[in-house]
């Protein structure tokens, strides 16, 4: 999707009317095309050519990277500094704010700080708990939680102030986004946590991987039914499996993660488990793709993030649209430099 | 303790007719505790509601009870403090990610909500972020100046 507005390609957009960010996943959201977003996995390393290769094999694919904050508790590059080295080459991060480590000071901070290198795109997460990490005896912060730090992000971005009242000369224009779990207890009110959190400042949600479409389709009901549709931009979370034993690994030892037993058997019933994987992926996608109420998905290739093009390609999801990577309109510069000088 | 909490919640209703007329009792008293003075009530007050709201809700002392709201469930039993759960890593058993032998303190909340009467729309209200200062410090008695303070513009 390319706008006419986009002054340099991949700088940010000026901020449409209706709109809180000046970013290309709002963007293409609001503009009611089927959005795509991935996971990068940050590197345990301070090079930044390691965040660029790792940004780079989604080129063309999708609309925004979600630069994880510490996920599983495990010490990685923080999600600050990720979303910082992508901004400056034009790509779209999503930063995710964990309650875990920080408390609402160094949080706020970071709201500014990210804004201000070009990030415009926020997700507020309660966060993993230490327990889970690789650093267990880390004291856990858990100052805020994801809906108190969402009416914080929101208070920074539209009324100009911190928590404590004290003025921001330029505020923060952020798209702010919250994650949501479909897929485990209490279900009745998975819904309505959702809608809590948009009263919160939730704009977009991104969900934990799913494998079970029959329970989507009966959260995405009860969406409907306490009148959330439209009111918030779902994409739902995917992601290929590797084998039979890893899934099974993942469901018994990951909090949070719902695998059906009959997608466990079409596992371990292929030739080559690693395909099937992906094809899975691929026969999800086109599922919620049809599914009223949703808005694109959230793609987590955990360590397969070489796999996300093809699934994204083999899919059609996109339907030719091709997201914007740096060096996506090279062509149509080039194009277009030809006609001024004529 | 654990059974008792799990009692709380299964009785949400009657606690919350319960606490209904104490607080009503309690901010009536206001002038009461006015001359003998909220500070020096602070610490005797704090020591009678940890030790009653400990042996009912395993209450945390934040200074700033929101059980009304969280179906009589305290919520900062949660190992995360999370005041708006229940967060995404529920076992499919419904117990807690980080404590598997312990049901999920929101699981519970939303269990006790249904009970209650006010509860049951006020667990939709989201809760704002904990002032930390508040821990240790009597929730009766802020409700009571609060509330006085708001009748007297």
């Amino acid at each position: 999707m390319r706008f006419d507005d986009e002054p340099v390609p991949g700088y940010p957009l000026p901020i449409l009317p209706g709109h809180t960010s000046p970013g290309r996943l709002e963007r293409v959201l609001r503009a009611g095309a089927f959005a795509v977003t991935t996971e990068l996995d940050p590197p345990d390393s301070a090079d930044p050519e390691d965040v660029y290769k790792r940004a780079r094999i989604f080129d063309g694919y999708v609309d925004a990277i979600n630069a994880t904050d510490g996920s599983g508790a495990n010490c990685h590059m923080s999600s600050l500094a990720v979303c910082a080295l992508l901004t400056r080459i034009g790509y779209a991060p999503v930063m995710q704010i964990s309650c875990r480590d920080k408390n609402r000071i160094a949080i706020q901070g970071d709201i500014l700080g990210g804004a201000a290198m070009g990030v415009a795109n926020m997700l507020c997460l309660s966060g993993d708990s230490v327990q889970s990490g690789d650093h267990p005896q880390a004291k856990p912060v858990f100052d805020l939680d994801c809906m108190s730090l969402l009416t914080i992000g929101r208070t920074l971005r539209d009324e100009h102030k911190f928590q404590s009242g004290r003025k921001v000369t330029f505020a923060p224009r952020v798209f702010f986004g919250a994650a949501a779990n479909p897929f485990v207890p209490p279900f009745e009110w998975r819904a309505e946590r959702i809608a809590k959190k948009v009263e919160a400042g939730a704009q977009f949600i991104q969900t934990q991987y799913c494998y079970d479409i029959p329970r989507l389709k009966t959260f995405m009901q009860q969406i409907e039914d306490i009148g959330l549709l439209g009111k918030v931009f779902l994409l739902i979370g995917v992601g290929p499996l590797r084998s039979a034993k890893a899934a099974d690994w993942m469901r018994t030892n990951v909090p949070g993660i719902h695998i059906p037993d009959s997608v466990i058997k079409r596992m371990a019933g292929a030739d080559k488990p690693a395909l099937e994987g992906r094809q899975i992926c691929i026969d999800l996608i086109q599922e919620i793709k049809d599914i009223k109420g949703v808005s694109g998905v959230h793609v987590m290739a955990f360590r397969q993030e070489d796999t996300v093009a093809e699934i994204i390609q083999r899919s059609g999801v996109l339907a030719g649209r091709v997201p914007w990577y740096p060096g996506r309109d090279t062509l149509y510069q080039s194009g277009q430099s030809e006609k001024e000088t004529t | 303790m654990y059974a008792v909490r799990r009692w709380s919640v299964r009785h949400a209703r009657g606690l919350e007719i319960f606490y209904s007329a104490f607080e009503r009792v309690f901010v009536a008293l206001h002038p009461l505790w006015n001359a003998i003075g909220y500070e020096r009530l602070e610490k005797p007050v704090a020591v009678v509601e940890k030790v009653v709201k400990g042996f009912l809700f395993d209450c945390q002392m934040c200074g700033q009870c929101a059980l009304s709201s969280t179906g009589m469930s305290c919520s900062m039993n949660c190992p995360k403090n999370i005041r708006n759960g229940p967060c995404g890593g529920v076992r499919a058993n419904g117990n807690c990610e980080v404590k598997p032998e312990m049901k999920c303190v929101w699981v519970e909340a939303f269990a006790g909500s249904e009970r209650m009467v006010e509860g049951k729309k006020a667990i939709r209200v989201v809760q704002i972020a904990v002032d930390r200062r508040l821990e240790g410090k009597s929730s009766w008695l802020k409700v009571a100046r609060e509330k006085n303070a708001k009748a007297k513009p």
